[in-house]
């Protein structure tokens, strides 16, 4: 690549210089997010139309399916930058990867709270025991052990160390659960409605969920950076730069 | 590299046949929470013999992970652990000795006490045969996977009910086909494809779950 | 030869040491002095190989020990201030693990004879936890007994909890290492009388104090 690529990357991936690039950042992802949010829920509310068997219970999928989608990709996204940082010892990522499981979390918790009000009218219960739930309570479970491990362990380069090495036993281990989770679904209560084969997808309700997918997506990016700039502050505490920032606000 | 694998092996039955008492508690947990399920739910027959592949992998499950506190902790504290880090051969070969040791002492009792089990669940004998078979390809999975989490929660405050945390859900797809495995037989459909999918587990774990759980240590030792 | 260029070591939020350069010989002897605290143990650890400093690098025969850790790790033995004894096994059993699994597997009667050479043969036999203080001190040692081949030794306090008699042997047996080439470093609040042509003293506290100074 380019001299100048080379340089930036490594420039902005000290969190001196990374800190004030996520505070320019920040707000235009939040707003990104915000305005496609708006479009989207307007799309999933307004244009798309009734299911002719669901009716109007169905449109929960614009969040519910978008949600869990996000919920996995950040798993993901965290076992890269875990691996980055373990591999390249970087700070900036491992901290990244700190700051991307709470968001990560809070979506599995979307898609399993939706998932259970869409199941009341359609199932008749809150809570079935169908793949995609079973294997985001799963997904539940891992973020919640990566954050937990990171919270007992008082020194913070191990804590990141440890974590990566967690998050990336986890990346491995989602496919599988993932399979396993559907086989022992099918095994036991046949084909199971499925709510992304949802009867014959409308091209509109197509466009309303991947407009929610990328807002979600991009509220995604805000938060984390949002609290990776926090992260920064509490971890360089002791450094003169973080004094003089906070010295200049106040 | 072999005879390093050898001596952690020798060492570690040693102290555990010294320690007998903690081999057999893990044991009799096992025992006791298998034997609690029917004055729980009852003692109808039908209803027990569809739940004890379930019953009894969870209870393993549990076992398993009550004696994973036992794997590294002892050797942390008192310097041994230390010791092997230094000791000029890949951290790796040890730990392979040490969930070989761990898997000996923990899973294969269990193993060898299933069918009894079994029984009092009136399960069929081809059912029971399967369970064993299951159990036997599953379960050095558990001590595998089990080996990563007691490494990552070494010497942290509260590692008992975080190393829960951490290794039950990862121990989810062993649960399923190894429970799958035996249901599969009372269905009639035929256990093969589970074992086979747990052999893949097996297989996979023994290539990653050493270099994972010797990375993990080299970290919780700095 | 092990050589130190600009190490520099923190421990959560603080600063041990920096600028930490040194380099050691065969035939000397590196005493590591500072007060509780100054990061001694770190340090030990460090050299080791166990931690990684947060800064700069250690070299073994001009070759960053990081570069291969386990070929680094045959080239040396480290007593820390746990005495890496278990319990249940006994003092015979715990010398013979101990040196088999750093690849020098001892037979049982050269075994006994290390721990003879300490004066704890009649322990042989005795499950580690039953030993006293100061013998489980001396069990430890005995590995050095049974290690002349491995250039480096790296003790942290091998003088706590020994009598008189053991602190003579155990000065005898580091001259004799450091006579026949070999090198040592070793923390210790005694002052130690160990017949060596170099003694280099590393006085963390220096190093520390320079630090708050900048």
């Amino acid at each position: 690549m380019s001299k100048k690529g080379r340089f930036s990357w490594y420039y902005f991936s000290s969190p001196q210089s990374f800190y004030p690039l996520a505070g320019t950042l920040q707000p235009w992802f939040a707003a990104l997010a915000a305005v496609l949010c708006a479009v989207g829920l307007y799309i999933s509310f307004f244009v798309a139309p009734t299911d002719a068997q669901q009716g109007e219970s169905y449109r929960i999928i614009f969040i519910h399916v978008p949600a869990a989608w996000m919920s996995m990709f950040l798993y993901l996204v965290m076992g890269f930058w875990s691996g980055v940082g373990l591999v390249l010892n970087t700070r900036l990522s491992s901290m990244v990867a700190t700051a991307l499981a709470p968001t990560g979390a809070l979506f599995t918790f979307i898609a399993l709270w939706t998932g259970a009000l869409w199941g009341k009218p359609t199932w008749g219960t809150w809570w079935v025991w169908d793949a995609r739930l079973t294997s985001e309570l799963i997904l539940l479970f891992l973020y919640i052990g990566f954050m937990a491990l990171q919270a007992a362990i008082d020194d913070q380069r191990r804590a990141d160390k440890a974590g990566a090495v967690l998050a990336l036993v986890g990346v491995i281990n989602i496919p599988i659960i993932y399979f396993s989770v559907k086989w022992w679904s099918t095994l036991h209560q046949g084909a199971s409605v499925s709510m992304t084969s949802a009867p014959t997808m409308a091209k509109t309700m197509l466009l309303g969920m991947l407009i929610m997918a990328l807002g979600f997506w991009m509220y995604s990016i805000a938060a984390t950076l949002a609290r990776v700039r926090c992260v920064i502050l509490e971890r360089e505490r002791h450094t003169d730069w973080v004094a003089a920032e906070i010295g200049g606000q106040t | 590299m072999i005879r390093a694998l050898g001596w952690v092996l020798r060492r570690d039955l040693l102290l555990a046949f010294r320690r007998r008492g903690d081999v057999v508690n893990a044991l009799v947990f096992f025992v006791i929470v298998v034997s609690l399920f029917p004055l729980g739910v009852g003692p109808e027959a039908s209803q027990l013999r569809n739940m004890a592949p379930g019953v009894l992998w969870v209870a393993a499950l549990l076992a398993c992970m009550l004696s994973l506190a036992r794997l590294y902790a002892p050797d942390h504290q008192d310097g041994t652990l230390e010791q092997m880090l230094l000791a000029g051969e890949p951290l790796v070969v040890l730990v392979m000795g040490k969930v070989l040791a761990h898997w000996l002492m923990s899973g294969l009792p269990l193993v060898l006490i299933a069918p009894l089990l079994g029984l009092q669940f009136d399960l069929p004998g081809d059912a029971l045969a399967v369970l064993c078979l299951s159990l036997l390809i599953g379960t050095p999975v558990l001590s595998l996977i089990g080996a990563v989490g007691a490494a990552l929660t070494l010497g942290v405050r509260g590692s008992g009910v975080l190393v829960a945390l951490l290794v039950l859900p990862l121990y989810v797809p062993v649960l399923i086909f190894g429970a799958g495995s035996v249901g599969a037989v009372a269905t009639g459909t035929g256990a093969e494809a589970h074992l086979m999918l747990l052999g893949g587990f097996l297989a996979l774990a023994l290539v990653l779950a050493p270099w994972a759980s010797a990375a993990a240590l080299r970290i919780a030792m700095e | 030869m092990l050589e130190a260029r600009q190490l520099e070591c923190t421990r959560g939020d603080r600063r041990l040491f920096s600028n930490l350069s040194f380099k050691l010989d065969r035939g000397q002897l590196l005493r590591l002095a500072g007060a509780n605290g100054s990061g001694k143990t770190s340090l030990l650890r460090i050299m080791c190989g166990l931690v990684l400093p947060s800064a700069g690098e250690l070299f073994w025969d001009g070759r960053p020990i990081r570069a291969d850790r386990e070929e680094y790790s045959r080239n040396l033995l480290f007593i820390g201030h746990l005495n890496a004894l278990k319990d249940d096994l006994t003092a015979l059993e715990n010398l013979q693990c101990a040196a088999a699994l750093s690849g020098m597997p001892a037979d049982a009667g050269s075994a006994l004879a290390a721990l003879d050479r300490f004066g704890i043969a009649h322990c042989a036999e005795l499950p580690a936890k039953v030993l006293s203080q100061g013998q489980r001190r001396r069990a430890a040692l005995a590995r050095l007994v049974l290690s002349p081949a491995v250039p480096l030794w790296i003790l942290d306090e091998p003088f706590s909890a020994l009598d008189v008699g053991a602190v003579v042997e155990l000065e005898r047996m580091l001259a004799s290492h450091l006579a026949s080439g070999g090198m040592v470093v070793l923390t210790t609040h005694q002052e130690v009388q160990v017949v060596a042509h170099a003694i280099l003293r590393v006085d963390l506290d220096l190093h520390t104090t320079a630090l708050r100074a900048a």
